[in-house]
């Protein structure tokens, strides 16, 4: 097993909250990892900072077999990282397929001189970014909604977007924010199936979940944040009886 | 799909007919004013169309784009007035213009880079005011722009001619070339908006941190429009320099930057035809105002009651909050979605 993404001692603070304390974690390429943990325990900062949108304090990434430059998220995305929002970020205004095709920016390289004169490879690479959109779009399940503005589209659907304009950078890491807050139970399924599709496919996947079923059906391995800290990694079966994470989430202090 | 391609070339032969003839019925039926109005329209529009990429499609509020208008009609007046003695001439000034105007607008972008709606806005209105200033007093101790006085005597544009024995205003040859740049300037803007950076820009308007995630290099893509929207300000701000053969600095005020900003939203933000009507409304109707406030209410009530000057700006308010009233998104809303859409269902029929 290749180790495809390894977080040493990354820490983070907010003045005087320390959201992130020493977190060491590895993810191994090919694996769906799930990160838990109580509301504010450091989920989503922890994705913040592997994803360049927040500076970290300390510590050091190597991703992919190299360090990871995260001086700007762009560059993160570049590398091969993708991801989605908690409160889902989509371009309101643009359709479901325009926004997938933003997607692809990364992988086409059209220029202002190239776009004005219209040439010819620059015409072939907009037919092949609306091909590549249009298949994404068929690929998370919303083929139907290609020209619905992304703002109209429901809960669920948005959610499958984004996923689809993340997957269009073709990461080999897709890192989702609680994808399933919200859905309903037949959603969700869906969802599930749908990650399983994309791991199936060759993408590791990094997911923070709050509902315990999903992680725990889906995941291979699952790390637990509790107030900055990582205080369990283990396959599902075991995390689920560790007292440590029993009395986390019930908030009852865990006696050594 | 022939069919279509009929529909669009014969729609562009008459536009083409159309804009040809447009300074002859305008000109024989309301006399050569009307045409300075229909060339400074054209000016406006080009503005337009610059601030447009700033602000419509990449959602940066830009209140002192008139100083690269101001930036470009400097550097025609210098480069072609006795001021320093040189002529060069239009098509060399031109790109010269442009460049340097591109140049200010990598200036202006690079400082307000993490600024954002009001903020951006104050320091973009800074630094309008700023190359104002500047103009104001660049007379000493060398005199560059030759201060509040401005340049006169500028080369320009075009002379009077006789085409067949009848006589042709130069009015007439610089309407021709001011619908040739804008015409130019549309076609530009069309190919960028529909293209991998136009789309970037709105990515930028919509949600800066998730075009981040998308892999988009928003710095410099951000500095791009800014460096493109003021190269359009500068071709435009040469040709009104040369249109008027004098510059002052009394010329670039923040009303003007408001006036272009207004045209903009007016007309629909981020939509070309939209921004091209706005321009021409708020070109047109304040002159007709002026012009027809006066003998108005002389006609109805003997005499002057309100000063055609200052109700030109009444009824100028007037219309911006009737328009965001009852078209807050301009009088032609962007059609972004609906083309999205046209295009998803061709996709389906094939
Ligand atoms: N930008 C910020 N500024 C200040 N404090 C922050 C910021 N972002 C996060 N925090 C704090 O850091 C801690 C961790 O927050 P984080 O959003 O990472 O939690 P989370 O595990 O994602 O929670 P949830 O399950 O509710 O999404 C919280 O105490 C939060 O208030
Ligand atoms: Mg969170």
């Amino acid at each position: 097993m290749t180790a495809l993404l390894q977080a040493r001692n990354i820490a983070k603070h907010f003045g005087g909250i320390r959201a992130l304390k020493d977190v060491s974690l590895t993810i191994n390429a090919g694996e769906i990892y799930g990160l838990i943990g109580p509301n504010g325990a450091g989920k989503t900062t922890f994705f913040n900072v592997i994803t360049g949108l927040y500076q970290r304090d300390g510590g050091d990434i190597v991703f992919a077999g190299q360090p990871l430059h995260v001086e700007s998220p762009h560059e993160v995305t570049q590398a091969g990282i993708a991801r989605t929002f908690q409160n889902i970020r989509l371009f309101a205004e643009m359709s479901a397929l325009e926004n997938v095709m933003v997607g692809r920016h990364l992988r086409s390289k059209g220029s202002v001189i190239g776009a004005v004169l219209r040439t010819a490879t620059v015409r072939a690479e907009e037919a092949a970014i609306r091909a590549k959109a249009t298949e994404l779009l068929a690929y998370v399940g919303i083929a139907g909604k290609a020209g619905v503005r992304a703002a109209s589209l429901s809960y669920g659907d948005q959610r499958r977007l984004e996923i689809a304009r993340a997957l269009a950078t073709e990461p080999k890491l897709l890192a989702l924010d609680e994808p399933a807050a919200g859905m309903n139970a037949t959603e969700t399924a869906g969802l599930r199936a749908l990650i399983e599709k994309v791991r199936t496919d060759g993408t590791t996947v990094l997911l923070i979940e709050h509902d315990v079923r999903l992680i725990m059906g889906l995941c291979d391995r699952v790390a637990v944040l509790d107030y900055g800290e990582k205080i369990a990694e283990d396959v599902p079966a075991v995390v689920q009886k560790d007292p440590r994470v029993v009395s986390a989430y019930l908030g009852v202090p865990y006696e050594q | 799909m022939m069919q279509d391609q009929k529909k669009k070339v014969l729609g562009i032969a008459l536009i083409g007919v159309a804009l040809a003839v447009l300074p002859f019925v305008i000109g024989m039926g309301f006399g050569n004013a009307w045409i300075r109005m229909l060339d400074f329209a054209l000016l406006y529009i080009m503005l337009a169309l610059g601030l447009n990429i700033v602000v419509g499609f990449a959602g940066l509020l830009d209140l002192g784009y008139i100083a690269f208008y101001a930036v470009g009609a400097y550097i025609y007046a210098l480069l072609a007035s006795p001021h320093f003695g040189l002529h060069w001439p239009l098509w060399a000034i031109l790109p010269v213009g442009a460049l340097i105007a591109g140049i200010f607008g990598v200036l202006l972008g690079t400082p307000t880079l993490k600024l954002r709606g009001d903020y951006l806005a104050i320091v973009t209105l800074g630094f309008g005011e700023i190359i104002r200033i500047f103009l104001n007093n660049l007379n000493a101790p060398v005199n560059i722009t030759n201060g509040p006085k401005g340049i006169a005597g500028i080369d320009p544009l075009a002379k009077n001619i006789e085409i067949f024995g009848y006589p042709l205003h130069s009015l007439y040859l610089i309407y021709y070339l001011f619908v040739a740049l804008a015409l130019l300037i549309v076609f530009v803007t069309m190919r960028l908006e529909n293209s991998r950076l136009g789309r970037a820009w709105v990515a930028i308007r919509e949600d800066e941190i998730a075009a981040k995630a998308c892999g988009i290099n928003t710095r410099n893509v951000k500095l791009l429009a800014f460096a493109m929207g003021a190269s359009f300000g500068g071709v435009a701000g040469g040709l009104f320099a040369g249109f008027q053969q004098f510059v002052s600095p009394e010329s670039f005020g923040l009303f003007e930057s408001i006036m272009v900003l207004c045209m903009v939203v007016l007309g629909g933000m981020g939509n070309i035809p939209g921004v091209i009507l706005g321009a021409v409304v708020l070109t047109v109707l304040p002159e007709l105002f002026r012009q027809w406030a006066g003998p108005m209410q002389m006609a109805v009530f003997g005499q002057t009651y309100i000063d055609p000057e200052s109700m030109r700006l009444l009824l100028f308010g007037i219309a911006l909050i009737l328009v965001m009233r009852f078209r807050p998104m301009g009088l032609l809303p962007s059609s972004r979605r609906k083309a999205e859409f046209e295009h998803a269902e061709e996709g389906a029929q094939a």
